[in-house]
């Protein structure tokens, strides 16, 4: 702005036009909005949370206060988004190089079109799918793992009888978070230069060390967001796992196919908002808060991990 | 190493979409053999034919043979991987592994072949494939710097490097020094007078002078007609090509009468 009203008069000045004009302050109101409504969740959650962080301990349900209430949360939600991660980018890689490298183009085109179609499918019928079908079935191998392989804390047991538990949740949040990634790495592969992959094959790379060579490096960054993208969505998710998870709060544990199960933040303010009041509904407000700053934290590193990328774009 | 390679007969098809036609030709061991000729007139897609790099267009196919000493390139149950790994080649835009090292790149293709190597008879393979692509000087003292840190003439000697690392016995270069500067290019035509010595070399090229300078023997393609395959329309000595084609098209080209 500064440097056209410094311009010299007799400079031609471009016209502007109406339409750039309407166009401009559409756009740029809409980037403001986005501001606006972030800023306003942001005050809404803070105002609304502070009553329980300056509360006194024996007031915050469960009686030993704020941070007591909010670990088992904070560990449930992060051990299932990590875990689901753990599952979902090795599949979601090797899916992408399959569709990119392997399939023929027929079947390649048809499992990009049911991937996205994966991502399309509300939350809410995951978490049926969860419940009614994913669980019964986790019932038997789930006593076989804790009889097996009990010594490894995830399977110690004993089983719920159920399967309700933290690993169907985990399962279920691996599905969901698939397809965004599954999308982004293959994309990044789509992209891999030519010239890299020619590079790979001219001194007798079979196609497996090509993508090793090629690929894979040219993709990383992106894998590496795409996990990010995948973390903030199962972090955030709410209704499948409220739906899989018992209500019933159960303390810390790595025992993912106990019936007794810390509970993620999200599922817990569903199942507890609608009988909170007082102070209990500030606590969840304020656990709300810990999600909002965690999941924001996470989508800023996917950010910045995927901005990356351009240092490699200019190699070639 | 340096083998000599015999083309009978060879056509090149996309698909139903024939290319080149009817090529035959010998390549010399020990010798730079040119291609040239207007642009789409198939001489590259012939010298990617030669390490099968070709198939990885979709359908792509040759009919005819290519014959390396006594190997049939193209023969049943011949792996074009391994065919690779005997016929190096160096692309027009130089291409080293932006997330490797330089010592990486040059050590890529031996970690395919010998998977075993001892460290120190890694080094000496480095070295000495960057001594003979007469960028050791240049680079000993960054070994592990990224390669794309190099200037664009370094990275095209690198991938040089890369390429006779696995000791091939043909090297097949693909227009080497179009995206280079006159320094750079001499740089790499001095490195094709040394290394022809050790290997067969067979470069495409659009700059006729090069053709001149570098090569013993030099074949010209041209397109049979518009819309028409292209064909080899002559191959013979370089001096000759270049003074008394037995051609009337050659002699137009190289006299610039058109192209």
């Amino acid at each position: 702005m500064a440097s056209s009203t410094e311009a010299p008069p007799r400079k031609n000045r471009v016209p502007r036009r109406p339409g750039d004009r309407i166009f401009a302050g559409v756009s740029t109101g809409s980037g403001v909005l986005i501001l606006v409504a972030l800023a306003g969740v942001a005050v809404f959650l803070v105002t609304e949370a502070w009553p329980a962080l300056t509360a006194p301990a024996e007031d915050i349900p469960g009686g030993q206060g704020l941070v007591v209430y909010i670990w088992p949360l904070l560990f449930g939600t992060l051990i299932s988004a990590v875990l689901a991660l753990v599952i979902a980018v090795p599949l979601a890689v090797a899916i992408a190089l399959f569709i990119t490298y392997y399939a023929p183009r027929s079947i390649a085109k048809a499992l990009g079109y049911i991937i996205d179609l994966l991502a399309a499918v509300p939350s809410i019928i995951f978490g049926l799918w969860g419940m009614n079908v994913l669980a019964p079935v986790t019932v038997d191998p789930a006593s076989w793992l804790s009889q097996h392989l009990g010594w490894i804390p995830f399977f110690a047991g004993p089983p719920s009888s159920t399967g309700r538990t933290m690993l169907v949740a985990i399962i279920v949040l691996a599905v969901m978070v698939l397809p965004i990634i599954t999308a982004v790495v293959r994309e990044a592969f789509t992209q891999t230069p030519q010239l890299h992959q020619e590079a790979a094959l001219a001194i007798g790379a079979t196609r497996w060390e090509m993508i090793r060579m090629a690929a894979l490096p040219f993709g990383r960054s992106s894998i590496i967001g795409a996990s990010m993208l995948g973390l903030g969505r199962a972090l955030g998710e709410t209704m499948a796992v409220a739906m899989v998870l018992s209500a019933s709060a159960g303390g810390i544990t790595f025992n993912l196919i106990s019936s007794e199960n810390p509970p993620t933040i999200a599922a817990n303010i569903a199942l507890q908002f609608p009988e909170a009041t007082g102070v209990g509904m500030h606590t969840l407000i304020a656990s709300g808060l810990v999600l909002f700053a965690i999941t924001l934290v996470v989508n800023m590193i996917a950010r910045a991990v995927i901005n990356r990328r351009k240092d490699f774009d200019g190699a070639n | 190493m340096a083998k000599r390679i015999e083309v009978k007969d060879l056509d090149i098809y996309y698909d139903k979409f024939l290319a080149v036609q009817g090529v035959s030709m010998t390549i010399q061991p020990r010798s730079v053999t040119a291609l040239i000729g207007p642009s789409g007139c198939g001489k590259s897609t012939f010298l990617r034919t030669l390490n099968r790099m070709h198939e990885l267009v979709p359908n792509a196919r040759v009919e005819g043979s290519v014959v390396m000493d006594d190997d049939d390139l193209y023969g049943p149950n011949v792996d074009p991987v391994n065919v690779r790994r005997q016929i190096g080649m160096v692309f027009q835009r130089a291409n080293p592994f932006p997330t490797m090292s330089i010592y990486d790149n040059v050590a890529a293709g031996l970690k395919l072949n010998n998977k075993r190597l001892k460290k120190s008879d890694m080094d000496d393979l480095v070295e000495r494939s960057l001594k003979s692509a007469n960028l050791w000087e240049e680079v000993k003292d960054r070994l592990h710097k990224p390669g794309s840190g190099l200037s664009g003439g370094q990275q095209q000697r690198l991938c040089i490097a890369r390429a006779i690392a696995v000791q091939p016995e043909v090297l097949l270069m693909d227009e080497p020094c179009s995206a280079l500067d006159p320094i750079s290019t001499q740089a790499i035509e001095d490195l094709m007078l040394e290394l022809k010595a050790n290997y067969t070399i067979v470069i495409v090229t659009h700059n006729m002078q090069q053709a001149a300078r570098v090569s013993d023997t030099t074949g010209f393609f041209n397109l049979q007609g518009v819309g028409k395959p292209g064909e080899l329309v002559e191959i013979d000595e370089t001096t000759r090509i270049f003074s008394t084609p037995s051609q009337k098209a050659t002699e137009d080209y190289i006299s610039g009468r058109f192209g």
